[in-house]
């Protein structure tokens, strides 16, 4: 008699790994990259709306300029020159910083694991959003932390959430957050909610994580000071040049206080040695002139519209019932249906009516979040965005019935 | 021989189907076979078949178009020949609420059912008979999505209350739920191959998380398998026997899959039938295989023969 084991590894893997598993989920969005169907599931910035030629120039550009640096292995911090030009897009979010404490790394979520792996120890515990960025929820996951979930409203953060748990003595290793435009639920931190939480971390000595890629991607409305602006030294910031120029070069950043630089340098070092010289120094000619500008505001536009396709047509479609978050930038819209909804289990049928997105549990360590959804309107046209929503108007619609005719 | 391995299309078992055809093709190379892959989702098939013309198609495609007879009944109208059941015979194999009729009419024990249609839900009020469903079928029961493959839609009911969502993630996957007894025991697979159908080792699954959903199946490490069963030569025999029985009853061909529950008794029960099986690195059949002493490029060359066979 055999005993087959499929992986001859398996008894040998680290209990870290328990939690990478197939799902089904991720089985449905093999299909929701056919062409007919809308996909508001994945985050993908619109880049197609970035000329190609302006691309070609800098990267010509950065062959004259930098030669063979481009070809060569560069040291853990990332290019110097790449830090100095980063320097003026923080500051355009009013973040002041010094190229010395930046950390260059493979897109912001690489920075998220590097953190994970300074901070987090087994059974820590991490305090997140309810609900949560799924990127950071499975970067930090790897280090098997315990979750302090703090839930959002319209204003962000509920942060009296979390100081009634710091008054019962969790003490959480971190607090992190995306509070401009959030992914998943786009909701914006309020001023006074940023005050309130800067100063109940600073005074708990609890460090918070300030992940921003959507920043600079705003509406309307006045921008927000940044939370490392009200606090540099309990405030670690990340950035990315993903949604403002391409996720393709994979350019994120950490801008920390130097005693954390220095340890995310080493990691850095240990995980990937450095990142990619071509990639950085491409970024670095792209933000040296102003083309990026020009280029980001004909995306805001473009976001701009699709965010209003979606929110126009959502009430017509959408059942009286549900709720949806008012983005003022970013990516996203968060759907909260009725209670009777598994949007999990509805995703199937979804697909099959040419419309996907992703069920909320995915945001929330716990399992909840089975009647939200997020949607993104970053891809699609407003046309294709309208079609989408009706499509899915008419998927909740049977769904109703349904369960009308299950619960008579 | 010259072979178009047809993987890949555009359902959720999309990843499943492209790692079972990555496979067979580089077995069927490996046994000297001029053998490619072909997806359906980057080119189209009728063009890409014509262009290469294959003397025979080895269809690894799984779930919608690729198990109920869409593809077989194109490959017919081209003429080329191609593994596995003939198109209607698909068609009844894929779809539940068809396939367990069949398997009573062959005389194959199956546990307990109930259909519900979601049209009859909808429209006829069915819902208010669903109490009925749990005095047919007793608690706890097993709700799956009338056509769908890789336990995709199927949930585990324990209390009456979770009938309901259970019944409409079912139907998120299909316009039918079939709801079946749950039998309690060990779940065994038998591979069937060639023309006479012969029944392969029996696999034993014991998925650790006592449950064997997608995740159990897809992730390396989730589950246990033993090859063959540990189960006595007597429920061994009574199981491959109700997989021949079910194999011949649908009229299935050159390879297929039967997934029987060995109840506490030792009787076996047949769950359902599959007419292309998973030939991934964590599937059943090619463990089957493997038991009874094959490569996978045993396995394959068996298929193609006994298609060639007709």
């Amino acid at each position: 008699m055999a005993e087959f084991s499929i992986d001859r590894f398996v008894e040998l893997y680290a209990a870290r790994a328990a939690g990478m598993s197939a799902s089904e989920v991720r089985a449905l969005f093999a299909v929701a990259s056919r062409p007919e169907i809308v996909s508001f599931a994945g985050g993908m910035p619109y880049v197609r709306a970035l000329p190609p030629e302006d691309v070609l120039s800098v990267v010509a550009d950065a062959m004259d300029g930098h030669g063979s640096t481009m070809l060569q292995y560069a040291g853990g911090q990332g290019h110097l020159a790449l830090r100095e030009r980063l320097i003026p897009l923080m500051a355009a979010e009013g973040v002041e910083a010094d190229p010395d404490d930046l950390v260059i790394t493979t897109g912001a979520q690489q920075a998220l694991d590097l953190i994970g792996k300074l901070f987090i120890d087994p059974g820590d515990l991490i305090a997140v959003e309810a609900p949560a960025y799924v990127g950071a929820l499975t970067a930090f996951g790897a280090y098997q932390p315990r979750y302090l979930q703090i839930d959002l409203d319209a204003d962000g953060m509920i942060v009296d959430q979390l100081e009634e748990a710091l008054v019962r003595g969790e003490r959480p290793k971190f607090v992190y957050t995306v509070p401009n435009f959030g992914n998943p639920a786009g909701v914006t931190m309020s001023s006074e909610r940023r005050r309130q939480l800067v100063t109940l971390c600073r005074e708990a000595g609890i460090p918070i994580i300030e992940d921003n890629p959507y920043g600079l991607l705003r509406f309307e409305g006045e921008a927000l000071p940044c939370l490392r602006s009200m606090d540099p030294e309990n405030v670690i910031y990340l950035g990315t040049v993903s949604k403002v120029f391409s996720p393709g070069v994979r350019v994120g950043w950490a801008l920390a206080e130097q005693s954390v630089v220095q340890r995310l340098v080493l990691a850095k070092e240990a995980a990937d040695l450095c990142g990619s010289s071509f990639t950085m120094l491409v970024t670095e000619r792209y933000f040296a002139g102003d083309r990026w500008r020009e280029n980001l505001s004909t995306l805001v536009d473009i976001y701009r519209l699709r965010r209003d396709a979606m929110l126009e047509s959502l009430p017509d479609h959408f059942p009286a019932d549900a709720t949806w978050t008012h983005p003022s930038g970013g990516f996203y819209v968060w759907v909260s249906l009725p209670g009777w909804v598994d949007a999990q289990a509805m995703l199937a049928a979804a697909v099959e009516r040419r419309v996907a997105y992703v069920p909320g549990t995915a945001f929330y360590p716990d399992g909840r979040g089975r009647n939200q959804m997020r949607l993104a309107f970053c891809h699609p046209t407003e046309e294709r965005i309208r079609e989408g929503v009706g499509r899915l108007g008419s998927l909740l619609e049977e769904e109703e019935q349904l369960y009308r005719s299950l619960h008579p | 021989m010259r072979i178009a391995v047809v993987a890949g299309g555009r359902t959720p078992e999309r990843d499943v189907s492209l790692r079972s055809g990555h496979r067979v093709r580089s077995a069927l190379g490996d046994a000297g076979h001029e053998a490619w892959l072909v997806d359906p989702a980057d080119v189209s098939l009728v063009e890409a078949l014509q262009e290469r013309g294959p003397e025979i198609c080895y269809l690894t495609l799984h779930g919608k178009e690729g198990e109920d007879g869409t593809v077989q009944r194109l490959l017919d109208l081209l003429q080329i020949p191609y593994t596995g059941t003939a198109a209607f015979d698909c068609e009844v194999a894929f779809d539940k609420v068809l396939a367990k009729d069949a398997l009573v009419r062959a005389g194959v024990r199956t546990p307990d059912w109930v259909v519900v249609e979601g049209w009859a839900l909808r429209d006829l009020g069915a819902g208010a008979a669903l109490e009925r469903v749990t005095d047919r079928v007793s608690l706890p029961c097993v709700v799956k999505p009338s056509r769908s493959g890789s336990a995709l839609g199927v949930s585990f009911v324990e209390r009456s209350t979770h009938l309901a969502p259970a019944v409409m993630a079912a139907l998120s996957f299909a316009g039918a739920a079939v709801v079946e007894a749950k039998v309690e025991g060990s779940e065994v697979a038998v591979g069937v191959v060639g023309t006479p159908h012969e029944a392969l080792p029996l696999v034993e699954i014991v998925p650790k998380s006592g449950v064997f959903d997608y995740a159990s199946r897809y992730t390396a490490g989730a589950t246990e398998y033993f090859a063959p069963a540990r189960v006595t030569a007597e429920v061994a025999t009574s199981c491959m026997d109700q997989a021949l029985r079910a194999s011949g009853g649908l009229h299935l061909l050159d390879v297929a899959r039967v997934d029987t529950m060995v109840d506490a008794d030792g009787t076996p029960w047949v769950l359902e039938v599959n007419v292309s099986p998973g030939m991934t690195e964590t599937s059943l059949l090619p463990m089957a295989a493997q038991a009874a002493g094959w490569q996978l490029a045993d396995l394959c060359e068996r298929v193609i023969r006994s298609a060639c066979e007709r």
